[in-house]
């Protein structure tokens, strides 16, 4: 648990921001934590030096609304945690298709828990 | 309607000393859309900190990037001694702030180098050099290593700095300072660098705000926020303001970050003159658990740090988000518009810090 | 006039950089070799963009999927007889990233290194060591006629 943090449903994601977007907030990033089954998705907003963080849990799979038109920047992280986690945002503004960050020789999603890192030939 | 050419800039480019490609959308002469293709730098680091220690994680992120690792590892250790709620010793406090401040005095010297160097301005390149070796002899003599000083450990420093190195630091200050004068009348008034640097890429206050950006893009638009201000380490004990400026292109940039090498002399002195003696760790035992996002302001903004751990040596979590990943969607905004020849100023504003972005 | 052109790469060669997936730490220190401090130029080395110009190459940091195209490209492209220089613990094995997803380990992976710096972040006298050790490649490979092996 987070300080200044809410728990909130994915269908809310949305309207949370834009009432965030309303009141000045400043959107810096989001985190994706694996917990097996599930990602737990946690929003980091900042006014006046306080950290609001908004979270919420989403099943493997699920797809999750973007908020790319609401904060432009959200577009980069977003499409980042598509990379590693193999997340899928619909209504992304621009949609690197899972290559901003890795090539296709690494694989899926190599930020999950279930990824193996490769054994390298010479050990 | 002109025809639309698409340009891609980099990634190895003479301008620019990481790789980061631009594809810019060209009209003639104007870019009217840039979009990013980075990857070139990922590692995947934050993978690599799920399988290290606790403790050798300060070493797994100090080199994330080269040029602000003091900063990297402080930002990491706040967040593991908060969970673990260590009280750090007031000497410790003090000298990370001397050692944080002298990694913003190198990376800001560095950057005035580069950007003279991308207006073509080679003596003043060589200058912002030159100067920048003081600082360099400083980390040097204090750590034994020119730019990864690994100075941090959980529960305060490594290392202390004894008062003829103190000596030593604030003479080498002062000759700095003298220099600095002297770049600071090129950068400012100079006509040639004006020609380059005024009312390029600007960036209004309400989009820095909309865009995320950070640090002196965000504070060169006229917004107030400089995380030092919250008081971490021993912030709240030095006198200092955030340093801002109103007009939103490079020439602001620029100035920002030139003011805040006069401010880290500044907090450097400051810090000197206050400087309590005692121990300069506390023990840890144990293994933190628990979540925790924190913060600190580096050279280029403000970085968030957020760790999850488990109770056992290893974390379950390590996300970082760097001022450069911020600052990016800020620079595609400014770039529309601009001519070709202006694209290199305008992408080194920013001050690009790749392998923070890419980690 | 191949004579001339091949003194001229040992008595004052040009450098080109290349940044695989460093953490700066070992660019901005060839970076500062070639400011007024250690200054390689009184050795007769430039650093220059165009690796067509270039008889020497620098490469700071590991490789990885992406970047090892670029890299294979960079060098291609340089004249023989050109030597490489892997500056730091990363370009040279991989470093603290070697068994990171994304990296394929030293740089010798993806193109044939002569000159291994060690250092995390090298010093500029280990690379300006380096890159005096890599002109005695290139003088070794013109007196033997050596060929390029690609």
């Amino acid at each position: 648990m987070l300080d200044n943090e809410k728990i909130i449903e994915l269908q809310d994601l949305k309207k949370e921001t834009l009432l965030l977007k309303n009141q000045g907030y400043r959107y810096i990033t989001m985190s994706c934590v694996d917990l097996g089954d599930s990602f737990d998705l946690i929003y980091h907003f900042d006014k006046a030096y306080e950290i609001y963080n908004m979270r919420f849990s989403v099943a493997k799979g699920t797809i999750v609304p973007s908020l790319s038109d609401v904060y432009f920047c959200a577009m980069l992280t977003e499409n980042e945690l598509k990379d590693l986690f193999g997340l899928e945002f619909s209504g992304l503004v621009l949609d690197c298709g899972g290559n901003l960050l890795i090539t296709d020789e690494v694989g899926a999603a190599p930020m999950t828990k279930q990824y193996v890192v490769k054994a390298k030939e010479s050990e | 309607m002109a025809k639309k050419t698409i340009l891609p800039f980099g990634p190895q480019h003479p301008v620019l000393p990481e790789p980061i490609q631009l594809q810019l959308v060209m009209e003639d002469e104007i870019v009217v859309e840039a979009i990013p293709a980075i990857g070139y730098v990922h590692r995947g680091l934050e993978k690599l900190t799920e399988t290290k220690a606790i403790a050798e994680n300060i070493f797994v992120v100090e080199r994330i990037c080269g040029i602000c690792s003091f900063m990297h590892a402080l930002c990491y250790c706040q967040g593991i001694e908060s969970l673990m709620n260590i009280t750090v010793p007031d000497r410790s406090r003090f000298l990370r702030v001397i050692w944080g401040e002298l990694h913003r005095l190198h990376s800001h010297h560095l950057w005035l180098g580069l950007l003279a160097d991308a207006f073509g301005f080679e003596s003043l390149f060589m200058q912002c050099w030159r100067n920048r070796e003081m600082v360099m002899d400083i980390m040097e003599m204090t750590a034994g290593s020119r730019v990864i000083i690994s100075t941090n450990a959980l529960g305060g420093v490594r290392r202390d700095i004894d008062s003829d190195q103190q000596k030593f630091i604030l003479n080498s200050l002062n000759k700095l300072q003298e220099e600095l004068d002297n770049i600071k009348r090129v950068f400012s008034d100079d006509y040639t660098v004006n020609k380059r640097l005024v009312d390029v890429a600007v960036i209004s206050k309400e989009d820095a705000h909309e865009l995320g950006a950070v640090g002196p893009v965000m504070r060169a638009s006229g917004l107030s926020f400089d995380y030092r201000t919250t008081g971490y380490a021993a912030y709240n004990e030095l006198d200092f303001e955030p340093i801002v400026e109103q007009s939103g292109d490079c020439y602001a940039r620029m100035m920002v970050r030139l003011r805040e090498c006069y401010q880290s002399i500044d907090i450097i002195r400051q810090a000197f003159a206050k400087l309590p003696e005692g121990p300069i760790a506390s023990p840890v035992k144990g293994f933190p658990s628990g979540e925790i996002a924190t913060r600190v302001e580096q050279p280029r903004g403000e970085v968030l740090y957020y760790i999850k751990a488990n109770g056992t040596n290893h974390l379950d979590r390590l996300r970082v988000r760097t001022p450069t990943f911020a600052n990016i969607p800020a620079l595609l905004k400014m770039v529309k518009g601009l001519t070709l020849a202006d694209i290199p100023i305008a992408i080194l504003s920013i001050d690009p810090c790749i392998s923070c972005t890419e980690r | 006039m191949m004579g001339i052109l091949q003194t001229a790469a040992t008595k004052s060669p040009w450098i080109v950089h290349f940044d695989c997936g460093s953490c700066n730490g070992c660019d901005i220190e060839i970076l500062a070799c070639l400011t007024p401090l250690y200054d390689v130029e009184r050795f007769g080395v430039l650093n220059v963009g165009n690796p067509k110009h270039a008889d020497i190459l620098v490469v700071s940091g590991t490789a990885n999927y992406r970047n090892a195209r670029v890299l294979r490209n960079v060098y291609d492209q340089m004249p023989w007889p050109k030597a490489v220089v892997a500056v730091g613990a990363c370009a040279s094995t991989g470093g603290i990233f070697r068994n990171c997803y994304n990296t394929l380990g030293g740089v010798d992976k993806v193109i044939p290194v002569d000159v291994y710096v060690p250092g995390c972040a090298a010093k500029p006298e280990a690379i300006m060591e380096g890159v005096l050790q890599a002109v005695q490649v290139l003088e070794k490979r013109k007196e033997t006629g050596e060929t390029y092996a690609g």
